[in-house]
């Protein structure tokens, strides 16, 4: 294999794996406060259309992520509303809202197909992008790539070592205990909902605007459950979430690539490759007293105030 | 707890409501010889706006309503997955009085015999599939016409010898779309490679844009595709390479990237049979249309198209549609070496309907 394919296939596979790390990290901040949101997909897609409707009306790339986080936002806090306030179902809630996001996103966005998004340029990290092999494949990429990768270190801080991140983890952990401190468990689920609204909506987002780019209604395609599926594989650890992310794309993208280079391998095995190995890592995983891998305490549990 | 009883019990109260009002039989008794006005369903199995497949069946609804007026009535599902699923919408439109069911996809095949068995006296229409019943016919076109002027056009243009293919599912019409598209690119340049990419999905756009970048990284210059969605097209562009578009015309998302593109044109087909039905001449019927019906057709060529490429791809058009050339014409051996066509000899349909073999000279196995 000559060097040029293998940073290639190194580029593309960051590339594959950037909206996994935001989505997957959105829904970690969640269940770390407990709370239970299996309206990824709809929080993605909706964030995906914000962004690229943005950035087709001319606005640079900062503020159509920002337009993208914005719209995650919203939809995420229809779902807080609903969940925290009047306390529905999560898990119904949660199906409904991706359901909602998917339907909202194809009426919304059926005036923007057949339209297509600027390019992003990528930022080459001086010194670094010139490197062989790794140059391109690591140090030449669009903002996002650089941004996914320093929230995941910016959440492992603030969820270990912060005063705040304490908190957000007592109310994941035991909701009474945490509300008989003093801490308004609501509040806290509120601003986690958000902020993995936010989250999730630039993951969408990372797909209109460099992935692919363009927007076709559907167009997530079950990445935000596969994100869902990376906050388990990681044990509700940020850093973990980017080793699954990476993993999965790199299996995504190396099966694509035997294929064209001629592997005879049934190629419906290779595509059931990335699933594969999320399993079979899982299952090692779950092995393995040493790791911690517990989900939060009251992930999912509805709180209510008592009198 | 009080709040949340009046929220679930008003959550229960809705669903029940829209599963009543759904599943009410509808009163309007169907005939055998429609008169008055006339109900045509149609099931999609991707989005109405997917700009390709979907997208150019429902043009073809929109013509049948067009043409008739006032005396047709069309409905349609969207994104209907392909299984049990499909039953059930498609029962769901027979039971609420459609006279004709129109099943859009491959996968609709088995549900569509299905539900036509219950249902005697509506009409079902299953494109590209192959299975039959008195109430049922298929249509389908031959995609694989156009796919050989497309080959033509790679193998006169590329620079790297590389054609790069983004198929979907190994069923028989996609496997005679790599063929065609093989020989007749082998005819023009036989140095030509087909690196062919399996995606194992009808629509993931980013799926197809990884494979369309992971073919471009292995040397491809020219990209084809056999899945729904304008991603391929639109990396194409990005990558300044060129790309044929799929089902519909994508030079938006490829204005540059664009040769020209196969086009699904059901509206004949769809005008004419809701009109057979009218009055009263429809059958079972198996329509296989090619460029001569129009159910194929080509997009302009892209500016890219030299005039001595564009000349030899009209001239191959014109071929086929007067039936002097046929896409599949020995000598051609199978991947395995044995042979197939003798010289001059042409395909058969059957052959080309179960077609689950690679030509001589594609590397790779079938998934």
């Amino acid at each position: 294999m000559d060097y040029g394919l293998l940073s290639s296939i190194l580029h593309a596979i960051l590339v594959a794996s950037t909206p996994l790390v935001f989505a997957g990290l959105g829904a970690l901040i969640q269940e770390r406060a407990g709370v239970l949101n299996l309206g990824i997909e709809g929080l993605m897609i909706v964030g995906a259309l914000a962004g690229f409707a943005t950035a087709l009306s001319g606005f640079p790339l900062l503020i159509s992520i920002l337009a993208a986080a914005l719209a995650g936002a919203l939809l995420a806090s229809i779902f807080a509303l609903l969940v925290l306030r009047l306390y529905a179902n999560p898990v119904a809630t949660g199906l409904a809202l991706t359901l909602f996001g998917l339907g909202l996103s194809a009426l919304a966005g059926a005036q923007y197909v057949g339209q297509a998004a600027p390019q992003v340029d990528a930022w080459n990290i001086p010194g670094l992008s010139h490197l062989p092999i790794v140059g391109h494949a690591l140090f030449s990429h669009d903002p996002l790539v650089y941004l996914s990768i320093s929230l995941a270190i910016l959440m492992w801080w603030f969820i270990t070592k912060s005063r705040a991140g304490l908190i957000l983890r007592a109310v994941g952990e035991n909701h009474s205990a945490a509300h008989a401190l003093g801490f308004s468990v609501t509040r806290i689920r509120f601003l986690a909902i958000i902020t993995g609204g936010a989250l999730g909506g630039i993951g969408g987002s990372y797909l209109t605007l460099v992935q692919t780019p363009l927007f076709v209604e559907g167009m997530t395609a079950g990445r935000g459950w596969i994100a869902l599926a990376l906050v388990v594989f990681a044990s509700w650890r940020p850093l973990r979430v980017i080793v699954g992310a990476y993993l999965f794309g790199s299996v995504s993208i190396i099966q694509l690539h035997g294929q064209a280079l001629g592997v005879s391998v049934a190629s419906q095995w290779l595509s059931m490759l990335p699933y594969i190995v999320t399993i079979g890592a899982l299952v090692i995983i779950a092995g393995r007293g040493n790791f911690s891998h517990k989900a939060p305490g009251s992930l999912g549990v509805t709180f209510r105030e008592s009198k | 707890m009080k709040k949340s009883n009046l929220v679930i019990g008003l959550l229960v109260l809705v669903a029940v409501i829209a599963a009543v009002v759904s599943f009410e039989p509808s009163e309007t008794k169907k005939t055998a010889a429609v008169s008055g006005k006339v109900k045509i369903g149609f099931v999609y199995v991707g989005p109405v706006a997917d700009a390709g497949w979907t997208y150019e069946h429902d043009r073809g609804r929109l013509a049948v309503e067009a043409e008739y007026g006032g005396k047709v009535e069309t409905v349609f599902v969207e994104s209907v997955s392909e299984g049990p699923d499909a039953e059930r919408v498609i029962a769901q439109m027979a039971s609420d009085g459609a006279n004709a069911v129109f099943t859009t996809s491959f996968g609709y095949m088995n549900p569509t015999i299905k539900v036509a068995q219950q249902f005697p006296d509506v009409r079902f229409e299953h494109a590209t599939g192959y299975k039959r019943a008195d109430n049922v016919a298929t249509y389908s076109s031959r995609f694989y016409e156009g796919r050989h002027v497309l080959g033509l056009i790679a193998g006169k243009m590329t620079k790297s010898n590389t054609i790069g293919y983004i198929a979907s599912f190994p069923i028989p019409e996609v496997v005679r779309g790599i063929n065609a598209a093989y020989l007749a690119a082998k005819n023009v340049n036989p140095e030509v490679k087909f690196k062919v990419i399996w995606v194992s999905t009808w629509f993931d756009p980013g799926k197809e844009a990884d494979a369309a970048k992971a073919l471009i990284d292995q040397g491809a210059d020219i990209l084809m595709q056999h899945t729904d969605s304008a991603a391929p097209m639109k990396i194409a562009e990005e990558r300044g390479i060129y790309a044929f578009g799929q089902a519909s015309d994508q030079a938006a998302y490829g204005p540059n990237a664009q040769l020209t593109a196969i086009i699904d044109d059901w509206a004949p087909y769809y005008v004419r049979r809701v009109g057979d039905l009218m009055n009263g001449t429809w059958s079972s019927t198996d329509t296989w249309g090619g460029f001569d019906t129009g159910m194929v057709a080509l997009a302009p060529y892209g500016k890219a198209v030299p005039d001595d490429v564009k000349v030899m791809a009209e001239e191959a058009r014109k071929a086929i549609t007067e039936g002097r050339l046929h896409a599949f014409t020995g000598p051609v051996n199978k991947q395995d070496g044995s042979p197939w066509l003798k010289a001059g000899e042409t395909a058969d349909d059957g052959t080309l309907l179960g077609m689950n073999f690679y030509v001589e000279g594609i590397e790779g196995s079938l998934p």
